[in-house]
């Protein structure tokens, strides 16, 4: 790896801070990337899927993960992790991280993690190979590829520091602070950076300087490096080493900070963790005399630094960097209130899920409403097999008499002299756990016992447990002998067209012991429509956890909803047309039982 | 922060906690109290009466060591072994009665260097324990570089550190090093001149002892020495440092454990306190040290590493007798944190008037922040300023403030509004100017 990022780095960041990711899509659409740098965001806590964050003028949606390890499963290009848990928890994020694989490098931005985990983690991630840039470190930046979170400030900030662009050193510090300073110098002194790393400031940090330069040392865009250093440790000599033997051959400028240090015994803790000597050779004056016997610039103090850098610059006599084209961020954004994903209608036609209405309406498009569906409540276009499954669902399911319940309380409320839709929706009020809920009930208990490998004694034993009926099971008059023909038109449509049938082929064991107990405990038109449309799912290569989420949202429901929309409509105006009075409900069909209430 | 000393009587302590998971083949009688007078460890005989039938030893517990060469231990009346409750009582109040003198660096028997003078508070007793020579025994273990280090030896004592060399043996581990690598390696290099029946206990004792250094997240840890009697040990004396970033996960582990000042040390001001606890409790970060009070250039600085810059360039331009504090605030602090860190800077700086004559000087300064939002923390600043103006006109303090990041603009605005409006005398600049250069600026004034 010569170059820490490239304008195609995407990152998974760890905490939703939403700050920080939206200084980094900031940063992104100023340097006009396709594609935002933070392509997902792990938020334990959070039951959302996604977050919305400004990309330039608009939104865009950034999905939320609970753990790493299904951040990464989706996004596996991004290998960048920038672990933002606090001291408490960044050391377990970053060795699941390490576990998990697939990153190239690794931000840690807490302070204050326990060094025996710090060297734990640094050493497993040298190991694997991966760059550590931290603990305690705003981290690091690829001028016009890639930003981690906060570094380089805001945006005006960055631009005029010339951090929207690659200049031509290579810069570390310790410190974040004077990271974005040293940044401004060089851009006043010299042409910006290629690439700068603020290693962090506790004493035991991943990558250290050397580890960067060494990188900087190859990539052809850093033409000289910028180190400052701090009073303590003795990073700075791996540094002087490398220059000896001949690994770094580019020019170094350098700095240590903490030269006050010396006039004070070592109970002053000047700075970060990590600066505090133990001993003369850790002194900054010590350290500074070292690099500049190595040949390293080193000015005479840090108010000389940006001469020296400038000297320096000019003396590589380098072309001038072409300033590239750069997008705007607006200042006054809104957010958006509402988000929508399967029509659009800014455009000369509606679309649904991409199509125009008029490509699937009329009846030469050989699209049906099972199409519709499978557009505007699943956003993708289904076989033919399967919208005609819809279809038949929603055919079998369009009226079963007056006497249901839901259907007679649109009656009644037609008959009071209520519009269609009211009496409609107070039809359609009924339906829930006890009226047409069976649908969802079954696809899920079968699909339950079906994942869980349960034998069919085992489900009954389950259920049993569970202190409710099988949903799906039993009918009132139909048995295996006098079967319900609906059932029958469901299975063998699913039987000449569907690729396979695993769950129905498992409840029908089912029902095969529940029938042994009782003739009419069969797979009633419920159930087969709830395990029928799990298993058109599976067969369309569905997850089973978005199935689980098709159960979960009652989408099973919606089918009913819609199939059974159509026959409450019909009874409503079939009251209409027949314009029957007031309905009132015959005294002697209640059992009347009221005691006086007693006094408390 | 990190690296913090313990005392001798907590080091000993915490190991005694869990003394059988790591010396689970050695017994260990923990017979160790720590008291600050005499009256207090007449009390605690009560219920530890091993203080009443055993000869003892006494000494001070306070940081530091080469206690014997100062003359600090006392483990005799008349002959050594003779030291008897109501003696070790006297000798306590007669030490801790008056201040003491501890040099810290010895040539052969003669002290060197300036000794640090303080009064003693604390000391430890524990049973006289007599053992031969070579009974003692050296062990100790550190981070070096990356690795772990034990250092083991079959000579304790303070001539340890003459031919460290020759006596030590040192073995180096890998962070990542398991249970299994260290014991094999501690057991093949048991230094030779540990007596042969005690090759094995002493391997076996040093293994627990850097187990005990690992899992207990010590940063330096040395017994020195420790006398080994077959299966029966006794820590005579120990140093120990813990790490003390891993305090939230030590709380059952290490227990009620204290960080002292050092002997010597001058104790912490109750202002430096009062920014301990508030930097304990935020995410933010707040430091104080005082270095001279009575100095007239105090410095408000944000960031680790500007605070550092600031404080060379003073150094550099006016030394460091003119320089009163080094502190830094960092990581977003919110205005009420701001706020409470520039009141006690003000509290401070405007006790006393300059005894030159001369005017105070407040360096607000601070590179170009990369989260932190500069109005935010300036108008914690300014909140203090309304509190503190009329003493700050007093000791006619100047202002300078430099500052660039989030939101800088109304942060320089605001201050600069604020100060005007309370008649105080202040100069406000942008990245534009360089991070140090209004030090400079205000020493030419």
């Amino acid at each position: 790896m010569e170059q820490l990022y490239t304008k195609d780095t995407q990152a998974i960041f760890w905490n939703n801070n939403k700050t920080a990711i939206q200084r980094m899509l900031d940063y992104d659409y100023t340097i006009q990337r396709k594609t935002p740098s933070v392509a997902a965001i792990v938020a334990p806590t959070s039951n959302n899927k996604f977050d919305k964050f400004f990309f330039g003028p608009d939104e865009v949606m950034i999905p939320l993960f609970k753990t790493t390890a299904d951040a990464k499963e989706a996004q596996p290009q991004a290998d960048v992790l920038l672990n933002f848990a606090s001291f408490r928890t960044a050391y377990d994020v970053t060795m699941e991280a390490l576990e998990i694989g697939g990153f190239s490098s690794m931000m840690i931005t807490a302070e204050g993690i326990p060094e025996r985990l710090a060297r734990g983690m640094n050493q497993t991630a040298r190991e694997k190979n991966v760059t550590i840039i931290g603990p305690a470190t705003v981290g690091a930046i690829t001028p016009g590829a890639f930003k981690v979170a906060n570094i380089g400030g805001t945006i005006t900030n960055i631009v005029q520091s010339k951090l929207h662009r690659a200049g031509s050193c290579g810069l570390v510090t310790r410190s974040g602070g004077l990271f974005n300073e040293l940044s401004n110098i060089i851009s006043i002194n010299a042409d910006g950076i290629a690439e700068g790393v603020a290693i962090g400031g506790d004493r035991f940090v991943g990558s250290v300087f050397i580890d960067n330069m060494l990188r900087m040392e190859k990539n052809p865009a850093v033409k000289y490096m910028i180190l400052l250093g701090e009073v303590g440790g003795t990073e700075e000599y791996k540094v002087i080493e490398a220059i000896k033997s001949g690994a770094i051959t580019k020019p170094v400028i350098a700095w240590c900070i903490g030269t006050i240090a010396k006039y004070y015994d070592s109970g002053v803790q000047f700075g970060h963790a990590g600066a505090s000597a133990n001993g003369e050779m850790e002194t900054a004056d010590f350290k500074n005399a070292a690099m500049r016997e190595a040949g390293i610039h080193v000015p005479n103090s840090f108010n000389e630094l940006p001469a020296m850098i400038k000297e320096v610059f000019e003396g590589l006599n380098l072309a001038e960097i072409p300033e590239p084209a750069m997008s705007t961020v607006p200042a006054v954004r809104r957010s958006k209130e509402f988000i929508c994903t399967i029509s659009d209608d800014r455009g000369e036609e509606c679309t649904y899920a991409g199509f125009p209405i008029s490509s699937v309406a009329t009846p030469d498009t050989g699209k049906g409403i099972g199409d519709v569906i499978a557009l505007l409540w699943f956003k993708k276009q289904y076989p033919t097999w399967a919208t005609e499954f819809i279809e038949t669902v929603i055919k079998t399911v369009a009226d079963h008499g007056p006497a249901v319940s839901g259907a007679h309380n649109a009656k009644v409320t037609a008959r009071a002299g209520k519009s269609v839709v009211e009496s409609l929706v107070t039809g359609l009020l009924t339906i829930g756990p006890r009226f047409g809920g069976a649908i969802d009930g079954a696809a899920k208990y079968f699909k339950h016992a079906d994942d869980n490998n349960l034998d069919p004694k085992a489900f009954l034993k389950y259920m049993k447990g569970e202190g409710v009926p099988i949903p799906g099971i039993g009918h009132r008059i139909k048995s295996l002998k006098n079967p319900d023909l609906r059932v029958t038109g469901l299975m063998n449509f699913a039987e000449e067209h569907f690729p396979s049938t695993p769950l129905l082929d498992y409840a029908k064991t089912v029902e095969a012991l529940t029938t042994s107990k009782k003739e009419n405990l069969i797979l009633n038109v419920d159930g087969t429509i709830g395990i029928l449309m799990v298993d058109m799912w599976r067969a369309l290569g569905y997850e089973e956890a978005e199935i689980n989420e098709f159960i979960e949202s009652g989408t099973l429901n919606a089918f009913f909803i819609v199939g059974r929309s159509i026959g409450f409509i019909g009874h409503v105006l079939d009251e209409k047309r027949l314009a029957m009075p007031m309905y009132r409900h015959p005294m002697d069909d209640i059992l009347y039982d009221v005691q006086e209430a007693e006094e408390l | 922060m990190a690296q913090k000393a313990i005392r001798e009587y907590d080091a000993k302590s915490i190991l005694a906690k869990h003394w059988d998971k790591y010396f689970p083949d050695f017994t260990y009688a923990y017979e160790t109290v720590m008291v600050q007078n005499g009256r207090e460890l007449t009390d605690v005989a009560e219920t530890k009466t091993w203080l009443k039938e055993k000869a003892l030893v006494a000494k001070p517990d306070m940081l530091f060591g080469k206690r014997g060469m100062n003359d600090l231990v006392l483990f005799k009346d008349t002959k050594p072994g003779d030291v008897s409750l109501a003696k070790a009582s006297s000798w306590i109040d007669e030490k801790s009665s008056s201040d003491q003198s501890v040099y810290f660096s010895f040539d052969g028997d003669k002290p060197t260097g300036e000794p640090s003078v303080d009064k003693l508070t604390h000391f430890i007793v524990e049973p006289f324990t007599p053992h031969t020579d070579s009974e003692e025994y050296y062990v100790s273990a550190t981070c070096v570089g990356d690795n772990d280090v034990i250092y083991m030896s079959a000579e304790g004592g303070i001539a340890i550190e003459e031919n460290w060399d020759e006596k030590v043996t040192e073995i180096p581990f890998a962070i990542t090093a398991t249970e299994e690598e260290i014991a094999q390696a501690i057991r093949a290099n048991v230094p030779k001149d540990v007596a042969e029946k005690d090759k094995a206990n002493f391997a076996e004792f040093c293994i627990g002892f850097f187990k005990a250094y690992r899992e207990l997240n010590f940063a330096y840890l040395e017994i020195n020495p420790f006398v080994m009697q077959g299966n029966k040990v006794e820590l005579l004396d120990m140093v120990a440092k813990l790490d003390d970033t891993a305090g939230f996960m030590m709380v059952e582990e290490w227990g009620d454990v204290a960080y002292p000042t050092a002997f010597g040390m001058e104790a912490k001001s109750p202002e430096v306190e009062a920014i301990e606890e508030a930097d304990a409790k935020t995410g933010a970060s707040l430091k104080l040290t005082l270095l001279k009070p009575e100095a007239r250039i105090w410095t408000m600085v944000a960031g680790g590493g500007a605070s550092v810059v600031y404080a060379d360039t003073i150094a550099d331009m006016a030394g460091i007798d003119d320089l009163a504090n080094y502190g830094e605030y960092s990581g977003g602090p919110t205005t009420g944190e701001t706020k409470f860190y520039a009141e006690t800077l003000l509290d401070l700086m405007t006790r006393e008037k300059d005894p030159q004559g001369r005017g105070k000087v407040m360096i607000i300064g601070g590179a170009i922040a990369n989260f932190t939002d500069v109005a935010k923390t300036f108008t914690g600043i300014i909140q203090a300023f309304e509190v503190y103006a009329d003493k700050m006109k007093e000791v006619d303090l100047k202002i300078y403030v430099r500052r660039g990041g989030p939101n800088y603009e109304k942060g320089l605005k605001d201050i600069k509004e604020a100060a005007d409006r309370l008649g105080l005398y202040i100069e406000v600049y942008g990245p534009e100017t360089h991070v140090t250069d209004i030090v400079r600026m205000a020493l030419e004034k």
